[in-house]
Formats: structure tokens, sequence, C-alpha cells
């Protein structure tokens, strides 16, 4: 038996023994099922995967659960057709072996629905757990009507050695403005892979936050699709010690004119622990007077971190302005010496820099509590760490 | 017992000695001006007066209150009282001015003995200093010289040294990028933390500064040695003859050149 077929052959046995679904769902399940059975685990031979090593989930043998999410603050009820009219339609299952496992295991999506022209003033949040031995695929599609307005909350943890494998789909219409917010504070041993997948409205504002804090072995792919006059705001933050590994995969896809992207990734990394981001930014031949930033920044404390950056662009218009830029640095000595010049000690002016360094990315969350539960937990972190 | 005694200090950057034996004295309550061209070594003086490591000291004694000032971390001769205001204040994005300066005044405070201070005091503390600069009470809550103009940034750092009431103050090109008024400004709180007790060095490349700081002596400091020294009245010849009248290439870099 080839490696791939051992690894799918568990699989399988999880796969058969889940409960038939409706018509319509186990026809996706039994398609994504198919397809992640052709592809099997990606290996650092696919270009998508050169700098993860995702055989420790591969090896490890994992037994599907459920896990049913919290959930507060969504309107009522979405349409009963909505979910048979959009799972599976965005976030492609044909080229990403993971998706095509969680959409294999679909049990308890989360659908949310915001009609034409509501305002949610509160967040909508949605809390995810696992617990030891187990898989779980949670599974969101956010369908978001023209000018409505809200913000999402996903936050990630769980307790132990697991496997969470995520497919979040948001459908922004036209002027809608949408704030995501992706919170990952899964256990240091467990394994986390994740696909955001936007697609965006005519001069629609969005805007989406991964904070990347937990995890042993971690992937984002976080797809954007503009359309004329979208604005997408993509940032993120990891922060990584030991021998974590965190992996964000970016693609802004610029599909009409006039659109603008701006990215900015920060990471921090210590220990022996390990990031690569690759930031691809696509503008469609049509998509004239695109305007696209990507910034990546790095901060690295130890000798044996290592991280891999790399952006990707793919421009096919002519009149565009798309800039980007990537760094790998200590902490600055200049900065270092005024805090220390006015009697703070060196630890701590390290700690205070650190801090600072991630504090760009937190201020600006917008919801307020969170900004707050992360500034806390990386005050105490750093603090720690200066100790 | 002088408060700084400086002997034949040496200091260089990479393989570039830049400070070639400078020996000053400075006694509590005295203001020293230090003047010279550009590349002269004045900046470096101060720098390595408060314990910069990018400059190697490779020569020479430093004794501040009896103790040697070089043995010292940046930290710890700030916690003795001494302060660098910088040329150029260093911006730091994602720090509070608030959070800053508490940290940095109780760590002072703590070293010295004294209780630190909660936030209530430390604003009530802050806010009479704010005032005497002419400062907007929102600087306290923007981040670290981030987004402040050249003046701002300049009256931050004196507004910081009001806060941290250091026995020696360093001033280096506190002057530079001043405009009439905010240099009027910047030196009336100088000359409001002038006392019997605390010692200044005042490195300028004008003799315009010294209008409002009236110092009590001045050197004038050339490829990296003090080539002449004198009282209040140097700098006014300084004016008069520029650094020519004594000899000295206005820049140097351009002269080596």
């Amino acid at each position: 038996m080839s490696a791939v077929a051992e690894q799918t052959g568990q699989w399988l046995a999880e796969f058969t023994r889940q409960e038939k679904a409706a018509p319509w769902l186990q026809g996706l399940r039994d398609s994504a099922f198919q397809r992640f059975a052709e592809l099997g685990f990606p290996t650092t031979h696919d270009e998508e995967w050169r700098f993860t090593n995702v055989a420790p989930i591969a090896r490890s043998h994992f037994a599907s659960a459920t896990s049913v999410p919290l959930v507060t603050g969504a309107p009522a009820g979405p349409e009963a057709n909505l979910a048979e009219q959009y799972l599976g339609k965005l976030a492609s299952f044909q080229a990403n072996a993971f998706v095509a496992l969680n959409t294999a295991f679909v049990r308890d999506a989360v659908v949310i629905q915001v009609p034409r022209g509501a305002v949610v003033e509160k967040p909508i949040r949605i809390e995810y757990g696992n617990a030891d031995g187990a898989y779980v695929a949670p599974r969101a599609l956010i369908v978001v009507g023209p000018d409505a307005h809200c913000t999402i909350v996903e936050s990630y943890s769980g307790a132990g050695r697991y496997f969470t494998n995520a497919v979040t789909e948001i459908v922004a219409g036209d002027c809608a403005v949408v704030d995501h917010y992706k919170v990952q504070r899964e256990d240091t041993s467990a394994f986390h892979v994740a696909t955001l997948q936007a697609q965006l409205g005519r001069s629609t504002n969005f805007s989406t936050h991964s904070i990347s804090l937990g995890g042993a072995l971690v992937r984002n792919d976080v797809n954007v699709v503009l359309s004329e006059g979208t604005e997408a705001t993509v940032n993120g933050l990891y922060i990584v010690n030991g021998t974590q590994h965190v992996d964000n995969h970016t693609s802004i896809d610029h599909a009409k004119p006039h659109g603008a992207s701006h990215e900015l990734y920060k990471g921090i990394l210590d220990g022996k622990s390990a990031a690569v981001f690759n930031g691809r930014i696509i503008v469609r031949k049509d998509a004239q007077k695109t305007d696209s930033k990507q910034t990546n920044k790095n901060l690295v404390l130890s000798d044996d971190a290592v991280i891999d950056t790399k952006p990707e662009l793919q421009i096919h218009a002519d009149d565009v302005r798309c800039t980007h830029g990537a760094t790998i640095g200590q902490l600055d000595a200049e900065s270092l010496f005024y805090l220390q010049s006015r009697g703070i000690g060196k630890q701590q002016a390290r700690s205070l820099l650190t801090y600072a360094f991630a504090q760009d990315i937190i201020d600006r969350i917008q919801v307020p509590d969170l900004r707050e539960q992360l500034e806390k937990f990386l005050f105490e972190k750093f603090h720690e760490h200066a100790q | 017992m002088p408060l700084l005694e400086i002997k034949d200090l040496h200091a260089t950057v990479g393989d570039r000695e830049i400070l070639k034996g400078i020996s000053l004295t400075v006694n509590a309550g005295e203001v020293h001006a230090i003047m010279g061209p550009n590349g002269s070594g004045k900046s470096t003086l101060a720098q390595v007066l408060a314990g910069r490591e990018l400059y190697a000291v490779t020569g020479g004694q430093v004794t501040y209150q009896g103790q040697d000032l070089l043995e010292l971390a940046p930290e710890d001769r700030a916690r003795a009282g001494i302060f660098l205001a910088f040329q150029y204040p260093v911006e730091i994005p994602g720090v509070s001015n608030m959070y800053f300066l508490k940290a940095a005044l109780n760590t002072i405070r703590k070293s010295q003995g004294l209780e630190e201070l909660d936030a209530f005091d430390f604003l009530t503390l802050v806010r009479d200093k704010m005032t005497l600069m002419n400062m907007d009470q929102t600087l306290l809550n923007r981040p670290v010289n981030t987004g402040f103009s050249g003046g701002e940034k300049k009256r931050n750092e004196i507004f910081q040294m009001a806060v941290l009431e250091p026995k020696l103050a360093v001033l280096d090109e506190t002057d530079s990028g001043l405009d009439i008024d905010a240099l009027k400004l910047v030196a009336h709180g100088v000359n409001t933390l002038r006392s019997p007790e605390r010692s200044m060095i005042v490195v300028t490349h004008y003799q315009r500064l010294l209008d409002y700081i009236v110092p009590d002596f001045v050197h004038v400091l050339a490829g990296g040695r003090i080539v002449k020294s004198g009282g209040k009245e140097l700098a006014l010849q300084l004016e008069r003859e520029g650094y020519a009248g004594l000899g000295i290439a206005d820049d140097e870099e351009v002269a080596v050149a």
C-alpha cells in the first residue's frame, strides 16, 4: 500500500463511520472525500507547502469528533437553503487537501446570514474547542447582505494533542462593511490548519485580522477576492516560541478595477520556532487602478528561530500601484539605548519593545474587549520573557 | 569633589578614533557649553557619557560622584542621575509616552529608595511639568515621539528631564531644528531646572542657544580635543569670528575631503 493510501485509509474509516447527511450535503462530502483521497496530504515538494511539513499530521491518527461551537450575537436564523446555496462553492477543495478533508467531515456548520442593510452592532462570536486525540472540522458560512455591517470574531482553543481543520467562507454583498477576527490560541501540542475564503462585493469594505498564538504546527490560508472598488485590509500577528511552526499564506485577488488592499503581517519568533509568510497579490488584467500594499515584519529574538518570507506578485494590469516589503530583524539598538538612558533596565526595555512591536497590530483591533484581552495576554507574556 | 571628572578620554567607533583625549571637570551647579564644528566629537562625548555601546572607550577615565562611570550600564547611569537629551529623540511606536515615563521615573525612584508613584500621583506630578513645557496633555497618550514634530520631540526631551530631575543633564544639540519660539520655550524649561545641585553640559553648534541658556564655561571641541576653554565671552567671540577665527575649519569632514 502506498504512503498516500495508507494515510488516507485511516481517514476513509472515519469517513464511512459518519452518519449520513441530507442528500445535497452527503453529495458534497462524498466528492470532497474523493478529492482528498486523490490528493493525499501535501508534501514539501508542493510549492504551496515548501516550508511546512505536515507529515506529523499525516502520520497521526485522530478520531473524528463532534464539537459544537458556541455562537453568540448572530442575527435570527438564516434562510433554509442558504447553506445548500453557498457551502463548498467558495472555498475550493480541488487544490487544497485540507479544505477537501474539512468538507468531507462537515457536520455542524455555523451558518450566519446578515440581511441586506442590517447593522449588527455587537460582534458575532464563534468559539471552537477541541480535545486530546480528536479531529474536528469547524466550518462556518457567513453571508452578509448588501449594505449590511457586521463584525465576526472566531476563536479557537483546546487542550491536548488534537487536529483542528477549519474552513470559513464569507460572502459580502455590495457596499457591505465586514470586520473579521480570528484568534488562534490552540494548545501548543495541537495541529491547526485553517482556510478563510472571502468573496467581496462591489465597494465593500472588508478587514480580517489573524492572531496566531498557539499550536505546534499551524497553517493559515487567507484568500480574499475583491470586486470593483472593494477595500480589503488583511492583517496578521504570529507569536511563536519553542518548536512551534506557523505558516501564513495569503492570497489577495484583485479581480476588478479600483480595488485597494492593505496587508500587514507581523511576527515575533523566539526559541527554535519557525514561521512562513507567503503573500500572493494577484492583479487581473481588468483590475486597473488597483492600489495594493503588502508588508511583512519579523522580530527574531533568538539565534535558532527561522523565518521564510516571500512576496508573490502576479500583476497583469498596467495602471496599478503595488508595493511590498519584508523585514527580518532584532530589536532596534537605538530604541533600546533610548529606554535604558531613561533608567529602564535592559531586560525590561527588551520586553517593552517586543510588546510594542505586537501592539501595532493589536491597536488595529476594533473590538474593545478582544483588544484588551490580547493586550493583557501579550503584556504578561513579554513581561515573563523579561524575567 | 567634582560631580564629573573626565580625564584624557579616548573613544572610537569602528576603527576611527573620534575622541582623542578629552579632559573636563564639572562641579555641582555648573553649566558647561561645548561648542564645535560638525564632526568634532561633541555628540560622541554626549553619548559616551550616557553609555552608548556603539562607541568603544579606548583610554582615559570618567569619574562621576567618585565612582567609575564607564563601569556602569546606561540604565545605572540614569538611575545615578545622568540624563541625556537626545539630538535625535527615538520614535517608539506602540509604547505610550505615559507608560514609558512612568516606568522610567519609578525605576529611578526605586533605585534611590523612594516609593514608586501610582498613576494618580504620577499624573499630578507631570501635569505641572507639562505646563512648564507648554505641552498638550494628549501627548501623554501618544506613542513615544511617534508623529511628533521636531520641536515637539525636543520639548518632550526637556519635559522628561523635568520629570526625572537628574543631577547631570547632557543636552545634545537641543537647539538644532528649532525655530526661535520653540528655542525660547526649550531654554525656559532648561533655565527653570537650573539649580545649585544640578549640573549641565550643553552641546551646541551655534552660539544662539547660549543667549538663552547662559553657561558658566564654554569649551571649544575640534578634532576630538578641547582646543580652547573660557567663560561665556568665548561663545560671543566664536559668534563674531566663527570657528575659523580660532583656526578651525567649520566642517572637518569637508576639510578632510
